[in-house]
């Protein structure tokens, strides 16, 4: 079954063919060649395809594409402004030493921007439960907590 | 003290602007035009015969491109021991065993054609644990060797035996003596991409690879045996590595879903890639060994250790992957940690029907001091010495060659003790054994490279541009850990330029020198060493270049003056970009500018060396005895802990993390390994299992497999002790693995302080404590 649907994107409007089984993660990655969105289980599980959606951080691995009609997509490509400046977010990850693989790092970034467009200054135990769906098996979390903690001052 | 420029600066990770931004691309991101998926068909028994495969529905599937099963296969043979092979046929030995593939347009079309694959098995009964696998009558796992010859037992043939002094006169002259039984189980890398790989033929049959692999150069070596058996010998094999999603070790060897992808590859003359998912990562790669271990140590009345004996069981798994050498370096810490004058070691690696097991970060050392330190504790209140104390007398000291001939230099271990016992407030919070308890437990890796192969070496290659720019060529794969920021880094230094002026290529075995791979901790220790040999020449070059150099400049009014460099080059000084004497500091030119002038200049020249660094360390002898690594790396972890005696949790209340890491280069990078591989230790202690039921892995997924998330933090408090090392690069030595190899029995000797009870078994449930602490009730109402 195919359905035509039209969303934002990255703040673009955008109408594309579907199918019913699409997922946002394979709209994004395997439709658009937007692959900063990464998938590690596709099962909801680790939180690496993490992005945004009307505000809010969701798994696009268990999100319907269809459910997707007239609504507000914003992944990690969308975070760069158009100048390639990067966002507070990512310099903090950047200066922090929050990134060693960066596998987990987008996800981590889009779960961060979620939490604090939401609560401008969140305290630690927010910060860890923000990103407690987001693994990383690379830096135990310290720097990625101070990261946002930085980015969260920085507004 | 040294004033640096870039070496010892919190300088972020080069790549990381890549990495936050989502354009860095990873095995998972890469199509190739005309791309290929496939698909690996698994085995659905631990071990039996195969009787009868029919492959022909899935052939005839619309889409599907290629199929391939043992029978159509040449002879590639790989791994360790050579005993694996890319598709079984007649028998399989475990879940993991790959039996047919398919390539296939889209990966939903790859999935149903492996479906529609028809497998006649006949079940044998199998073999899951070593201990009974070792015993007479046990059905054999495999009944020949890669030669042919046939195989009676399922104990590996490998003589894994370290004998110094006379362990048996030092035990009955031992004042004290602690015995002890431990286990530690399968727990397994979970690098966030998995593994994945892109094999792809030209026209001349030469092979292109793209895989996030740890070791391009002798994958590179791999394949091209592998191309010969399929009759192309002479055919290049080039690897290309993107950014890789996390190594710990299980990328370390090269697989039969590498082979696979070469074998559709060639068969359908297009790019194949084959991308493992989650469940595939979990059950389908190699995990850090299981371990079955028997320690004896003994001390005197004043606590000095007399001997360790130490004999274990390993769980190989069907086949043999690099999980069988393990106990090469287990020898390290059973020989080497602290100064014990006897040892007796002994391992049997033995066959069984469970997955097979790998290298991963600490590379058995984990086990080892699993083993040594909890047993270490226990031997300590026999003898009634504190286990601080007990630590400190039997400290090892620079100067000291150890029992396996180790040469230690530099060392910072009595420090490392010393400095956790004080910050874990030690004195007042030991032996309380009221819930809450502090342990520690120290550890020594090779910090300088490890001679594990005939080389040890790494190649780089530096050329310089008109602008001053640099490009680093280098043997290294970063894998996160950071070497394309730290070989950045000294590069900088030692040319007196920006680390912004230095760009790192790393990933393509085309264009990059030969290097032995990223494990071992090595990558700091060599790559870096190697890179400041080419920088060095490359240092020499420029000077010659500039020596004499002259130019006209403007001056503040207007006015034009001839300037003029030293003639001798030894007077010359790089520094921010210009270049200068060292008499008259104020007279600088532009690097660039020299470089500029010596390509355009009749009889010019380029700016670029090459040099090729290999530790002047040694494989270990027939006795496993010689100075394995230039320098070892020490530390020590505290940890204190909180115990629910309601309901066995143990919570992490502080944990201390020192290290003698030579000198840190880049402190923000080091602090990161620290403190990833304290919580990758915790997780090893008391939440990381891989659970095995006859062979099944049952728990392929996140939610049964707990790795630590941001929720379980541990509040890690790093501590760098700087040694400066004689041979490291600006004195770094090595710090990817040690970070997680003390810890799991910090946290088992800090629950004993807490609750009096030892749990030897990991992972430390709250269901293994809650047992214990009732059978220890049980034996005071007895
Ligand atoms: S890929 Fe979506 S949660 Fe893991
Ligand atoms: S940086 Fe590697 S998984 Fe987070």
């Amino acid at each position: 079954m195919k359905y035509a649907l039209s969303f934002i994107l990255n703040g673009d409007r955008t109408e594309v063919g579907i199918e019913a089984h699409w997922t946002l993660l394979h709209l994004l990655r395997d439709r658009f060649e937007l692959t900063g969105t990464k998938e590690g289980c596709g099962k909801g599980e680790c939180g690496a395809c993490t992005v945004i959606v009307d505000g809010k951080a969701v798994n696009a691995c268990l999100y319907p594409a269809v459910e997707l009609e007239g609504r507000e997509v914003l992944t990690i490509e969308g975070l760069t402004d158009a100048g390639g400046d990067l966002h507070s977010i990512q310099k903090a990850f950047v200066e922090h030493g929050a990134v060693q693989c960066g596998f987990c790092t987008p996800g981590m970034v889009m779960s961060a921007k979620a939490l604090l467009d939401e609560n401008l200054k969140p305290s630690e135990e927010e910060i860890r439960m923000a990103i407690a769906g987001n693994f990383c098996r690379c830096t135990g979390y310290i720097q990625i907590i101070e990261a946002i903690k930085t980015a969260s001052k920085g507004r | 003290m040294e004033e640096f420029g870039s070496v010892g600066k919190r300088i972020p990770k080069g790549d990381a602007r890549d990495k936050v931004t989502g354009r860095a691309m990873y095995m998972d991101d890469l199509k190739v035009p005309g791309m290929l998926y496939g698909k690996i068909l698994f085995s659905k028994f631990p071990h039996g015969k195969i009787l009868h495969i029919n492959t022909s529905k899935a052939e005839k599937l619309i889409g599907v491109r290629a199929v391939l099963t043992g029978r159509d296969i040449p002879p590639i043979r790989f791994g360790f021991l050579k005993d694996n092979v890319p598709l079984k046929w007649g028998k399989v030995r475990s879940y993991r065993d790959e039996v047919a593939a398919i390539a296939a347009i889209d990966p939903d079309i790859a999935e149903e054609g492996i479906n529609l694959i028809e497998v006649e098995y006949e079940a044998l009964p199998g073999v899951f644990d070593p201990e009974e696998a070792m015993r007479e009558g046990a059905p054999l796992v495999h009944e020949v060797d890669a030669r042919g010859n046939s195989i009676e037992s399922n104990v590996l043939q490998l003589p894994w035996k370290l004998v110094a002094g006379d362990v048996d006169r030092a035990r009955s002259g031992s004042d004290y003596i602690a015995e002890d039984r431990l286990k530690a189980t399968w727990v397994t890398h979970v690098c966030m991409g998995t593994m994945g790989i892109i094999a792809e033929f030209d026209l001349r049959n030469n092979l292109t690879v793209y895989a996030n692999t740890q070791i391009p150069y002798l994958a590179q070596r791999d394949y091209s045996d592998a191309l010969a058996a399929m009759g192309l010998k002479g055919s290049k094999t080039r690897i290309i590595q993107p950014a890789i999603g996390g190594g710990f070790g299980s990328k370390l060897d090269t697989y039969g879903q590498d082979y696979i992808a070469i074998l559709l590859a060639h068969k359908t003359r297009k790019p194949v890639k084959i991308q493992f998912t989650r469940e595939e990562e979990f059950f389908a790669t190699s995990p850090r060994q299981p371990a079955i271990i028997n320690i004896t140590q003994g001390c005197t009345r004043d606590g000095k250790l007399t001997f360790r004996d130490v004999s274990m069981i390993l769980d190989n798994g069907a086949y043999a992957s690099w999980g069988a050498t393990t106990p090469s370096v287990m020898m390290m810490p059973i020989s080497s940690l602290y100064k014990v004058p006897n040892i007796r070691y002994i391992a049997r690696c033995v066959y069984t029907n469970n997955t097979w097991s790998q290298a991963m970060r600490g590379y058995g050392n984990p086990q080892a001091t699993f083993g040594i330190e909890c047993n270490l504790d226990h031997l300590a209140e026999m003898a009634g010495v504190d286990p601080v104390e007990i630590r400190l007398i039997n400290s090892n000291t620079p100067g000291e060659v150890t029992p396996q001939r180790f040469k230690v230099t530099s060392c910072g271990l009595r420090e490392c003790i010393e400095k956790v016992a004080e910050r874990l407030d030690w004195e007042p919070k030991h032996g309380r054994r009221d819930g809450r308890g502090v342990g520690m437990a120290s550890l020594i890796h090779v910090g300088g490279g490890a001679r594990v192969y005939k080389s040890d070496g790494c190649g780089t290659i530096i050329k310089v541009d008109d602008f001053g720019s640099v490009d680093v060529f280098t043997g290294a794969t970063d894998i996160g850990q950071g070497s394309d920021t730290v070989i950045a880094q000294v590069v900088a230094e030692v040319l007196g330029v920006e680390v912004e002026d230095i760009n790192v290529v790393d990933n393509d075995t085309e264009v990059c020198p030969w290097d032995v791979g990223v494990h071992a901790s090595r990558t700091t220790f060599v790559a870096c060493n190697s890179a400041i040999g080419a920088a060095k020449k490359v240092k020499e070059q420029i000077l010659e270049l500039a020596a004499g150099y002259v130019e006209t400049q403007k001056d503040k009014d207007g006015g034009k003056r001839e300037i003029k460099l030293d003639e001798d080059p030894s007077n010359l000084i790089i520094k921010d970009r210009m270049v200068f004497s060292k008499r008259d500091p104020e007279t600088k030119i532009p690097l660039g500018k020299i470089l500029r002038g010596s390509h355009y200049k009749t009889s010019g020249k380029m700016v670029m060396a090459e040099y090729f660094y290999d530790p002047d360390n040694e494989n270990l002898d027939r006795e496993f005895k010689g100075n394995l690594s230039m320098t070892y790396a020490y530390g020590t972890h505290g940890v204190e802990v909180e115990v629910d005696r309601e309901t066995g949790k143990v919570k992490i209340l502080k944990y201390v993390a020192a290290h003698d890491v030579g000198r840190a280069i880049n402190p923000m990078l080091l602090e990161g390994q620290i403190y990833g591989a304290v919580c990758m230790g915790v997780g090893y202690g008391l939440t990381e299992q891989l659970i095995l039921d006859k062979g099944e892995c049952m728990n392929p997924n996140f939610r049964d497999y707990k790795i630590l998330t941001a929720k379980d933090l541990i509040p890690v408090e790093p501590i760098i002790v700087e040694t400066l090392d004689r041979d490291g690069p600006f004195g770094a030595k090595g710090v990817g693995e040690p970070g997680c190899v003390p810890t799991a029995p910090a946290i088992v000797n800090a629950i004993y302080d807490a609750i009096g009870v030892r749990i030897y078994d990991l992972p430390i449930t709250p269901e293994k404590i809650l047992r214990a602490l009732r059978e220890k009730e049980g034996k005071k109402t007895q």
